[in-house]
């Protein structure tokens, strides 16, 4: 597709008119002009109607107090009168990063079981996989979030007539209630043995795999890292002595105080998120493990490896190369489909900072710039990942 | 002694339980114990499912009536969409001019079929009809001119807005697409730079973003007094991210051409316009078809997001119906129908673009 090909022709008597490079020189010149004209263009009339709006550019609005309440804050401190527009910026990032953080883990889940059922021989197994995908995938996101939202979750029962399992789960239209552990002194201890639980695993795995090159002797990994991450913590939490308590909710008339809540707007995005995702990831899954060539399985099965441990050594290994591109692209959609909150009120970044704070200062190029910002560096974030993921399971060819 | 049977045995039949509808539950539902189990769970949650669905959907369900208090069943009350279909379909645009647009609908499908039939080789006119003269005929037809009555955008609403946002960013976002995904395999830097970060700018930031962006920065953006419409804003916003998209799908197709095509049409002598326009492009798009059909299909989705920027597409005008006082309660109902109406578009759509998949597939099938 060179265009340096006919870069021979030029000669005595071709006119410069012709002349490919001098044409490629003349047009980028023409775009670049043409980019710049409308730069000023849109600059000059921004800065003119931003001055007839009497609106000063600039972050300094990030300073100001926001004056408007927040529904669902975590990690911080949020009250309506003093905090600022860049504290409605942290908030929205950090209920981004949870909302698309637990979607990314669920819609995983759902998607591989529905793609390994999608593969079923079994007719009926294999059928419900399909309409399951077939339906999901078919109906706008934002459709399935006003569903879960206003058809189930708001119809609940009030607050009154609340919904109890056992003592300690109250479901009501306010949203799911359960006990939120409270931390006593010496609890740092449990998040401590936890993390040495994973660091040991990952040795443990090391060790393990380099024991396998040298004797052949198998070791159960898996079941060793299940012990060693939640076993460690659980005993590290009984020679301490239990260093936490329960906080229950407890139900008065008309509110639920104490204990830990899932708001009704985090579990509509949360769920709506994960099954339409789930669906598109059930079908990546398929059509990864379909790529598997049918020659691999007939091979291991002709050295006498059982199927379960086939589709584990010899098929995923291989589909999953296949797989972790889309899946990138799946998780990146899943983040940018979270801004789909808007619509339900769940005060993410698009709600609440390209939505409320906008509304209220006006600062439109900064905000959306700055939004559009974020989401950009997350896509960046993610695909490097996924790249670096990706790089170390390819295919290494001799 | 040796014992020798000279004729033929006569041939018995199949084991029962191999073939026949004992063979095929054999085979395909109780294989094996886990099988069998999960077969028997499944049929209890479908059972379980279908008849809950039934139950609300048809049997106690509510088909007759005007108002809200008709609906006695326990089950749904679609009287309430009945009673708002024609808000539903077509918005606040006038009732006696609703006619232009089952007008427009019936010279659209007319023009869909001849340009996608197999029994037309010719598609030079239908092509220059569907793509030139209906569009301008639409623009008159639903805007108004040539003597009928003007009808402001505003009034547009329902299905008829969303197909209306649905064609026309399709429309201005393939062309669009295609310079983009030429710009971006160009070998001109300063083009290539260009096309790159206008594409993945637009593929990093969600929609909804692009939707604000075109809502509230497009005004800021133009000299004053010069205002769009808001259509005209959520169209230009959905257009420009369409294109993004399409780009990438026409650039697939554009890097499965081999090398030697391009090759070739040099030296036969085309310039670049002519061995792209004659050579390469008709076998990259056809080769992409399958890829274009379901990114309008994403598109299509996408068309409810302009329930966030205020515009009554089909969704907002449900939504708007189920905050209703006279109509309170009737989410489920509401949302159910507008998901039905996607997944009825939806569906046909990737159910064409497979049988397509597979009608261009010639060659490499097993």
């Amino acid at each position: 597709m060179s265009v340096d090909a006919t870069a021979q022709q030029q000669g005595a008597g071709v006119s410069l008119l012709r002349d490919p490079k001098v044409r490629a020189v003349f047009f980028q010149v023409l775009v670049i002009v043409l980019f710049a004209a409308f730069v000023f263009y849109v600059g000059n009339n921004t800065i003119v109607n931003l001055e007839k709006r009497g609106i000063a550019s600039g972050f300094g609005f990030l300073s100001q107090p926001a004056g408007f309440g927040i529904g669902i804050v975590v990690f911080m401190d949020y009250v309506a009168q003093t905090s600022t527009h860049g504290d409605v910026l942290i908030i929205g990032v950090i209920n981004t990063l949870t909302v698309s953080l637990s979607g990314i883990i669920l819609a995983t889940i759902l998607g591989f079981f529905f793609g390994v059922l999608r593969l079923s021989k079994n007719w009926i197994v294999n059928k419900i996989a399909t309409v399951y995908i077939e339906v999901i995938r078919n109906v706008p996101l934002l459709v399935q979030l006003l569903f879960w939202y206003f058809a189930v979750l708001s119809v609940l029962p009030v607050v009154r007539d609340s919904i109890k399992i056992g003592d300690n789960l109250i479901i009501n239209n306010r949203g799911v209630y359960f006990p939120s552990i409270i931390p006593e002194s010496g609890f740092a201890i449990i998040p401590v043995a936890f993390v040495i639980g994973i660091i040991a695993s990952i040795f443990m795995s090391k060790w393990a795999h380099k024991r396998q090159d040298e004797t052949g002797q198998q070791f159960p990994v898996f079941f060793a890292s299940v012990g060693l991450i939640l076993g460690l913590p659980i005993i590290a939490a009984l020679i301490s002595g239990l260093p936490f308590g329960f906080e229950y909710p407890k139900a008065s008339r008309f509110n639920i105080g104490g204990g830990w809540v899932l708001e009704p707007e985090f579990l509509a995005l949360l769920i709506g998120l994960s099954i339409y995702t789930g669906a598109f990831i059930a079908e990546i899954v398929r059509s990864g493990i379909n790529a598997v060539s049918h020659g691999q399985t007939e091979a291991a099965h002709s050295l006498g490896i059982r199927p379960n441990i086939t589709m584990r050594l010899v098929i995923l290994p291989q589909a999953l190369r296949v797989i972790v591109p889309p899946l990138t692209s799946q998780y990146l959609n899943l983040t940018k489909n979270s801004s789909l909150a808007t619509a339900i009120g769940y005060p993410e970044i698009t709600a609440i900072f390209a939505g409320t704070s906008l509304n209220q200062t006006g600062q439109a190029i900064e905000i959306i710039a700055m939004t559009m910002a974020f989401y950009l560096s997350i896509s960046l974030l993610i695909s490097m990942f996924m790249n670096w993921y990706n790089k170390r399971i390819a295919l290494v060819e001799r | 002694m040796a014992i020798v049977k000279t004729e033929r045995h006569p041939e018995l039949p199949p084991p029962a339980s191999q073939t026949g509808v004992v063979g095929w539950l054999r085979e395909n539902l109780f294989s094996n114990w886990l099988s069998t189990f999960l077969t028997v769970i499944s049929i209890y949650v479908v059972w379980q499912a279908m008849s809950t669905l039934i139950n609300y959907a048809i049997i106690d369900a509510t088909f007759v009536g005007t108002t809200r208090e008709d609906c006695t069943g326990a089950g749904a009350c679609w009287v309430f969409i009945k009673a708002r279909f024609g808000q539903n379909m077509y918005g606040f645009y006038p009732e006696a001019e609703r006619w232009r647009i089952n007008v427009g609908y019936v010279l659209g499908a007319i023009g869909l079929f001849l340009v996608l039939s197999d029994y037309i080789k010719n598609k030079k006119w239908p092509a220059i009809y569907l793509f030139v003269i209906y569009p301008v005929v639409c623009y008159f037809l639903f805007y108004g001119g040539f003597g009928l009555e003007k009808v402001e955008t505003s009034q547009w609403g329902g299905l008829f807005l969303t197909l209306v946002l649905a064609s026309v960013s399709i429309f201005v976002a393939l062309p669009l697409g295609i310079v983009l995904a030429l710009g971006r395999r160009s070998d001109m830097p300063v083009v290539r730079m260009v096309c790159v970060g206008f594409i993945e700018l637009i593929r990093g930031v969600p929609l909804i973003t692009v939707l604000f962006m075109a809502s509230v920065m497009l005004p800021l953006f133009l000299p004053e007094g010069q205002n769009f419409d808001k259509l005209v804003r959520a169209l230009v916003g959905m257009s420009l991210f369409s294109a993004a998209y399409m780009a990438e799908v026409v650039r697939g197709g554009l890097q499965a051409i081999p090398k030697g095509q391009m090759e070739a049409a040099k030296s036969l002598g085309l310039g670049y316009w002519q061995s792209m326009g004659l050579i390469i492009l008709p076998q990259a798009l056809k080769i992409s078809i399958p890829s274009i059909v379901n990114t309008f299909i994403g598109l299509f989705k996408d068309t409810t997001l302009v329930l966030i920027i205020g515009l009554l597409d089909l969704l907002s005008v449900i939504k708007a119906g189920t905050t209703d006082k006279n109509w309170l309660g009737m989410a489920t109902e509401g949302y159910l129908f507008v998901a039905a109406v996607f997944w009825v578009f939806c569906f046909g759509m990737s159910r064409y673009s497979i049988w397509l998949e597979n009608k261009l597939h010639t060659g490499h099938k097993r």
